[in-house]
């Protein structure tokens, strides 16, 4: 068995994600340029704005098309799949949030997440070019599976959704924060203007629960497949390694989510909060635990 | 929910008390609460070792700092998930779980055999709704109920009204999800207690034999019969490596592992033969048979002061690094005129550092050497006590070659003969095999708990998407009204109620 490795490929890929990342600068000043000016505006003269709204998205679109480049670059120079390594799942995760984000831009209530979601690109691409970056290398035989396109693909996705959810949730928050809703001061006043060019709270909280649903069911399918690896890799389906705890606590979360949505007493800011602790719990599972964790699935590469 | 109404009552007794507690335990707030309290409990065993999982780690806990470890271990924290708070927790949800979900599935018995609701008299109090104009000569009732049918909607006339209901499969799947979820459970309960796992170390040509005596370790579950064991037995034939030699950043990283093995069953004393990888494991009936490690195995030939074979085959040396660099002991009780033990190192590709130690720098077998550290005196194979092969007891043993004594490490190339110290004999370098790390497995549940999974999914996913929604159309005296309500969340409930006025309008 030979492989073929081109890290000059995966260099020049580097770049491309560097390229899409000051793309992505630009799209995200725009964006809160728009959101800062639809404070200081008066209503009638909120339409002359949405020019940069729409200004925002293209740069998005462009940036988006330019990361995909460089994710397949990346996937090229190792010759598999762009996503065994922490620094490939953040590119490729990357990618897919951005595509889930245009899909459903086409709702209005959704586009105006664009800021968040730019941002949280920017967040994890810096983090993976600064932190997680490492030379493209052959996939340890462990790895060698088809089960690594199917598992790590939906999880990026259910990913994916549940982050859409939580910027939504963030947003219904922040909208029915006290000191928002009865802003006193001049600053919160503005601040008020800007989350009123949001969907109201019944759409953010309504949208956020069907982006978590996605992700839930996509997150269980993860949850059942790596179930299926684990038994074909390591001779038991379950073992409590520290990845599948985390994967548990996530999918446990998340349900108790869905729960607290059909549970009196606790519907709206409650549900939401709990929506928000899921995901935290995603980031660090992705995160430290991947880091830091004693396990099994040691493949952050670094 | 009110607490007056507890108290209303003069004499609560015993089942009045077991009533109320049943019914908190089956109510939403405490799965919901208990879900979450599951999820709390299952963080710290991420954080401090486990038991099942990782042995040596809870080892070195009671190395480094007893009198911690003995408290966590007190609080059961090396086995956070068969303690006895984690399973308190998740049996009283899955009690709580079926109280809840049998009394709803009756429930919904009852509606799928049940009309549709009555019309509300006020239509325009509902989420959604329209009033039209009918077109001449048309009962916008009727049609109504004709387009509604078409849409599989269960509906019913009464008077001049009609009552819809679409969407029973969602709370169908709501309570197939949480059956399939008890269904995992028993599976994995009755798995676990059937199954086994067991480890085996095979040199190339060695052969395990699916008995007790077989393997090196066993874990076998509660109900585990060693009577049921499936007789086979595995001949490792040959294992392959192959290693990385092209890609400059890459070499030495390994890309394969392939264990030829043959399977041999009473019936079929020839045997098949079968390829063993990673991630592809031999799936006999009865047993797995998965491959999890590998190493080398030197093969050395021991001759004694009377020139007479002392010790002669392939020992299982541990790797300790990547590039292989592996340890392992020899032991020789019937060495003239002493026993010798040794402790040996064997590098596959050999160089040697400026400060004079060896290292391997690759992980195939290049330049292989063996190096050993012998010890003479009582190898203590007499006490009747079970000895560790991977580690030697030096208490009543005495160094006479390697670091620390006078003479240096015995050192030997592929196929080269070098003399031990003090005339004890000669050790000889005959070849290089490599050991394969099985493990064999069987778990009769994990094919259950995959169905009851996939049910449990299929399920939850066809609950998510179906709306529960109730259509009533009714005739006005100017025309009719549409109106529509849903269970929890329906993004289409708007457009179902347009496209309905509009269809009964246009006739
Ligand atoms: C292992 C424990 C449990 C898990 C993982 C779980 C999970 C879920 C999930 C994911 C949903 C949303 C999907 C759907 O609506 O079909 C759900 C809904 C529901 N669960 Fe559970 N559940 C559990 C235990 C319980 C218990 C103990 C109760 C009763 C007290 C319960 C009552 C309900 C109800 C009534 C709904 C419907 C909510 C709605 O109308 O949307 N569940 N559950």
């Amino acid at each position: 068995m030979t492989i073929v490795l081109n890290e000059a490929l995966s260099q020049q890929s580097l770049l491309v994600v560097y390229a899409a990342m000051a793309v992505f600068t630009l799209a995200f000043l725009v964006s809160v340029y728009h959101l800062s000016q639809a404070a200081s505006l008066k209503d009638k003269n909120l339409k002359s704005v949405v020019v940069f709204e729409r200004i925002a998205l293209a740069l998005t679109i462009l940036g988006t098309l330019i990361l995909a480049v460089g994710v397949f670059m990346r996937g090229f120079a190792a010759s598999r799949v762009p996503w065994a390594n922490l620094y490939e799942y953040s590119i490729t995760g990357s990618l897919i949030l951005l595509m889930i984000y245009l899909i459903s831009v086409r709702s209005k209530e959704v586009r105006i997440m664009g800021t968040f979601v730019v941002g949280f690109v920017l967040l994890v691409l810096g983090t993976a070019v600064s932190i997680f970056y490492v030379q493209v290398a052959s996939l340890m035989p462990a790895l060698q599976s088809y089960w690594l396109v199917i598992h790590v693909m939906v999880a990026l996705l259910a990913t994916g959704f549940f982050s859409l959810a939580a910027g939504l949730s963030g947003a219904y928050l922040l909208k029915t924060a006290n000191w928002v809703e009865n802003a006193k001061t001049t600053r919160t006043k503005n601040f008020r203007k800007i989350m009123e060019i949001f969907p109201s709270k019944e759409t953010l909280e309504r949208l956020a629960y069907r982006f978590n649903i996605i992700g839930f069911v996509l997150w269980s399918f993860t949850l059942i497949a790596g179930a299926i690896w684990a038994e074909r890799a390591w001779h038991r389906y379950w073992g409590w390694d520290t990845k599948e705890v985390w994967t548990f606590i996530i999918w446990t979360l998340y349900a108790g989510y869905l729960h607290a949505n059909a549970t009196r007493g606790w519907t709206g800011k409650r549900a939401v909060w709990l929506g928000l602790v899921g995901f935290a719990a995603v980031v660090f599972n992705f995160t430290i635990v991947n880091m830091f964790f004693k396990g099994l699935h040691v493949y952050s590469g670094l | 929910m009110s607490s007056s109404q507890l108290y209303e009552a003069p004499e609560i007794g015993l089942t009045g008390w077991s009533r109320w507690i049943w019914r908190q335990l089956t109510s939403m707030r405490t799965a919901l609460i208990l879900l979450l309290l599951l999820a709390a409990a299952s963080v710290p065993g991420s954080i401090y070792p486990q038991r099942s999982a990782d042995p040596n780690g809870v080892a070195l806990y009671f190395d480094e700092d007893p009198v911690l470890a003995e408290t966590l271990d007190f609080f059961q924290l090396f086995d956070v998930y068969t303690s006895i708070w984690f399973s308190a927790i998740y049996i009283l949800l899955f009690t709580s779980l079926v109280g809840c979900v049998l009394p709803r599935t009756k429930i919904h018995f009852e509606a799928l055999k049940a009309q549709p609701v009555q019309t509300p008299t006020n239509l325009s109090r509902m989420p959604v709704f329209e009033s039209s104009t009918a077109a001449q000569g048309i009962d916008p009732v009727e049609k109504g109920m004709q387009i509604l049918q078409k849409q599989r909607y269960r509906v019913i006339r009464r008077g001049d009204s009609i009552s819809a209901e679409k969407g029973y499969l969602r709370e169908t799947g709501n309570l197939v999800f949480h059956f399939s979820l008890v269904g995992v459970l028993i599976a994995i309960g009755i798995g676990g207690g059937l199954s086994f796992s067991g480890q085996r170390v095979l040199a190339e040509g060695d052969t395990f034999v699916n008995n007790l005596a077989g393997f090196d370790s066993l874990s076998p579950g509660t109900f585990f019969n060693p009577d049921n064991l499936a007789p086979i037995s595995v001949t490792l034939d040959k294992f392959e490596v192959d290693y990385d030699f092209a890609n400059e950043t890459n070499i030495g990283a390994p890309l394969d592992f392939r264990a030829t093995v043959t399977v041999r069953t009473p019936e079929d004393q020839v045997g098949k033969t079968a390829l063993v990888r990673v991630n592809d494991p031999l799936d006999a009936t009865g047993a797995s048979v998965y491959l999890t490690g590998h190493g080398y195995a030197p093969q050395v030939t021991i001759r004694d002061a009377n020139g007479d074979i002392s010790y002669s085959g392939a020992t299982v040396f541990l790797p300790q690094d990547s590039n292989m660099t592996s340890i392992g002991i020899i032991k020789v009780p019937d060495n003239l005129p002493e026993q010798i033990g040794i402790v040996a190192f064997f590098y596959p590709s050999v160089i040697e550092l400026s400060s004079g130690a060896y290292t391997s720098i690759f992980p195939g077998v290049i330049e292989p050497l063996v190096s050993l550290n012998v010890y003479t005196g009582d190898l203590g194979l007499d006490s009747g006590i079970p000895l560790n092969v991977y580690a030697l007891d030096t208490d009543r043993l005495t160094q006479v070659a390697g670091r620390g004594t006078n003479n240096s490490a015995v050192e030997v190339k592929l196929g080269e003969t070098a003399d031990l110290p003090n005339g004890l004999g000669t050790v000889t370098f005959d070849g290089v095999k490599r050991f394969a790390s099985l493990d064999i497995a069987y778990n009769p549940g994990q094919f259950w708990v995959l169905i009851f999974s996939l049910l449990s999914l299929g399920a939850v996913t066809v609950s998510l998407v179906t709306p529960r929604r109730r259509v009533w159309v009714k005739a006005t005296s100017s025309g009719f009204e549409v109106a529509a309500l849903s269970k929890r969340d329906d993004p289409k409930l708007e457009e179902v109620v347009r496209e309905l006025t509009q269809g009964i309008r246009n006739g």
